[in-house]
């Protein structure tokens, strides 16, 4: 289907686009460019050759690529691509989805994530995770941000807890909302703050990379925008990728942007470069709204 | 089209009643019965039939209620509130005092959900978070056909099985032991007793608490649990401290279903339970409760009084039940209303 519409549009075009070459030119895609390393820093997260299966079906076709450290990530692509597939694998939440496997490998900071002795409630912990719906416990807006400190038994005292709860709650721009009703119900909160709250909860953990999976899909553009002021606040402590199906947003918050499609990575590079300038037809066909 | 046009002429039942009411108002049966659609006598005869089931039901039970009170009120009348307050069940004296079947009731039910409910939990998170599939499947199956086995089957294996067993394995050695110092523990190990009553109700409960557990179990949303784990929470913790405070409203319904089932369950406690109208502290002593006393008495009620009695009982049961789904329903509102928006 999305192959098909590929191919429609690129038939359309042809004559309108200089840079474009033979109809067929959809596959094979020459290897992609990974993203180059931040100037400070090292890889937070690196794939090599990581191909991923729901029973029979291939989500992820021999994806490699490298995260910077402390800079925005996003990932794009039509639905069914594998970006959020990809996501989920960094912190192997798709360990529970019964009958999947893997190959190749995914690293975080170097070493493997997949490989037998790694201590998955160790991996999570270092990898925060946003979801798509915000989805708080039915508890109060303390217990939410306390959770994770507290299955990780980071804090001991109850002063202590406080501060990190404010803090949490401080860096993900929710404090001044909710300081007066710590205790009252998170499912009070409208949805932005739901989100925020979710991400004050992951970042209560002190995580080094957190993934982010369509975070804002749900919120309206205020809370959208809220959210997307807080990517760009937190991008300086934190490693972050986000799954996006909103191609503005993904210009506006990312400096590295990688495009997935039908399982594969097509591009990855510079936001601005991805944005402005594609090496890839299939790219510029989604970017420029052709397809997805 | 507006919407808001005319009725077709020719039609005017199609617009409401309250609008269009005849002089005289609408008939009763037309209160009861508005027909909003006129055209299809299909739909009129279906909706019909439907509304008649509806108020059948209702129906039935004020017809029960009202009949059960009336057989009881000799009883009533004769007794007043002594009847439950009192100990003494003398059919030959005519002195009928319901405390010992209330007390036997209630105590075994409760018994019974105490040691159902663990149990019954504990398979359905097993069952739902850790049994690999081959093994979840049959094991499920095997819980529920437990709910299929007739009462009496429950009653017969229990006096040749499970009362043997918890007189010479688990009574007498307890007595001997604690009999002295417990007062749960004393006096002689007969067999029949509370202990066996409330075991036996235990065992015919767990498929019901068990089989909503796992339902509300798996209900419990994928986001719920990807955040606990995703904060680096094990298993274990997601499980306690996520999936099951998530699932305890429908936990309670589960358990508070198992407690209305012990509560009216007759024949398998008739036969463990001893039928002796005694209150006891002891677990080992013979117990009664009220539908034991029904389905054991109420062919030699002779007499009117002592039918009165019984049917006072019957009330009394009626009531209790009633009472203690009201009861749940309130506890099972809190729950959920705690931590909701």
């Amino acid at each position: 289907m999305i192959m098909e519409k590929l191919s429609d549009a690129g038939e359309r075009t042809v004559g309108q686009s200089p840079v474009r070459s033979s109809p067929s030119g959809n596959r094979p895609a020459p290897p992609p460019r990974t993203g180059e390393p931040a100037p400070d820093g090292g890889l937070a997260v690196a794939a090599r050759d990581f191909s991923f299966w729901y029973g029979k079906t291939q989500a992820l076709d021999s994806i490699t690529l490298d995260v910077p450290v402390r800079r925005v990530s996003a990932l794009i692509g039509p639905s069914g691509c594998g970006k959020s597939t990809f996501l989920r694998s960094i912190n192997r939440m798709n360990d529970l989805i019964p009958d999947t496997r893997h190959e190749g490998e995914i690293l975080l900071d170097g070493s493997a994530v997949y490989s037998s002795g790694r201590d998955v409630v160790e991996l999570r912990k270092r990898v925060g995770m946003v979801f798509q719906k915000s989805n708080p416990f039915p508890k109060s807006i303390y217990e939410n941000v306390a959770y994770g400190p507290r299955v990780n038994r980071l804090v001991s005292s109850r002063g202590d807890m406080d501060a990190l709860v404010e803090e949490s709650l401080r860096q993900a721009a929710l404090w001044d909302e909710v300081k007066d009703r710590l205790d009252r119900s998170a499912l009070g909160l409208s949805g932005g703050q739901q989100q925020r709250l979710c991400i004050a909860r992951a970042l209560a953990v002190s995580p080094e990379v957190i993934l982010m999976d369509e975070p804002a899909s749900a919120l309206d553009p205020i809370a959208t925008q809220k959210i997307e002021e807080l990517i760009h606040e937190l991008k300086d402590r934190y490693t972050i990728l986000i799954v996006t199906h909103n191609m503005q947003q993904a210009a506006r918050v990312s400096d590295f942007t990688a495009f997935f499609f039908m399982g594969r990575l097509i591009e990855i590079g510079k936001t601005e470069e991805i944005f402005t300038n594609p090496r890839q037809e299939q790219t510029e066909a989604y970017i420029t709204g052709r397809f997805g | 089209m507006n919407p808001k046009a005319d009725p077709p002429v020719g039609i005017p039942e199609a617009t409401p009643a309250s609008v269009s009411a005849p002089p005289g108002g609408p008939g009763p049966f037309r209160r009861l019965f508005p027909s909003r659609q006129r055209g299809n006598v299909q739909d009129q005869v279906y909706g019909f039939a439907l509304k008649g089931f509806g108020i059948l039901l209702p129906v039935l039970f004020l017809f029960m209620v009202h009949r059960i009170g009336t057989s009881a009120w000799p009883a009533i009348q004769t007794f007043g509130w002594g009847f439950i307050t009192s100990q003494e069940w003398n059919p030959v004296l005519r002195d009928f005092g319901a405390l010992p079947f209330i007390f036997g009731t209630i105590v075994s039910s409760f018994l019974a959900l105490a040691i159902a409910v663990p149990l019954a939990v504990g398979l359905a998170i097993f069952l739902t978070e850790l049994a690999p599939r081959w093994l979840a499947g049959p094991v499920a199956f095997a819980t529920e056909l437990l709910a299929a086995i007739p009462s009496v089957v429950y009653g017969l294996w229990g006096i040749f099985v499970l009362v043997p067993f918890l007189r010479f394995t688990i009574q007498e050695p307890l007595s001997r032991r604690f009999g002295d110092t417990i007062p749960f523990f004393e006096g002689p190990a007969y067999g029949f007793s509370m202990m066996s009553g409330a075991v036996i109700l235990s065992i015919m409960i767990i498929p019901f608490i068990s089989a909503v557990t796992r339902e509300v179990l798996v209900a419990v949303p994928r986001e719920q649990r990807e955040a606990a784990l995703a904060l680096g929470a094990t298993r274990w913790e997601m499980t306690w401290q996520v999936a099951l405070p998530y699932a305890a409203p429908g936990i309670m319904g589960g358990a508070i279903l198992g407690l209305g089932r012990a509560l009216g369950e007759t024949m398998a406690i008739t036969m463990v339970i001893g039928n002796r109208p005694d209150i006891s502290a002891s677990l080992f002593a013979p117990g009664y409760t009220m539908a034991s006393v029904l389905a054991n008495e109420f062919t030699e009620a002779t007499g009117a009084l002592y039918l009165s009695a019984l049917m006072e009982i019957a009330l009394l049961l009626f009531g209790i039940t009633i009472l203690v789904n009201i009861a749940a329903q309130f506890l099972v509102w809190r729950v959920s209303r705690r931590g909701g928006s």
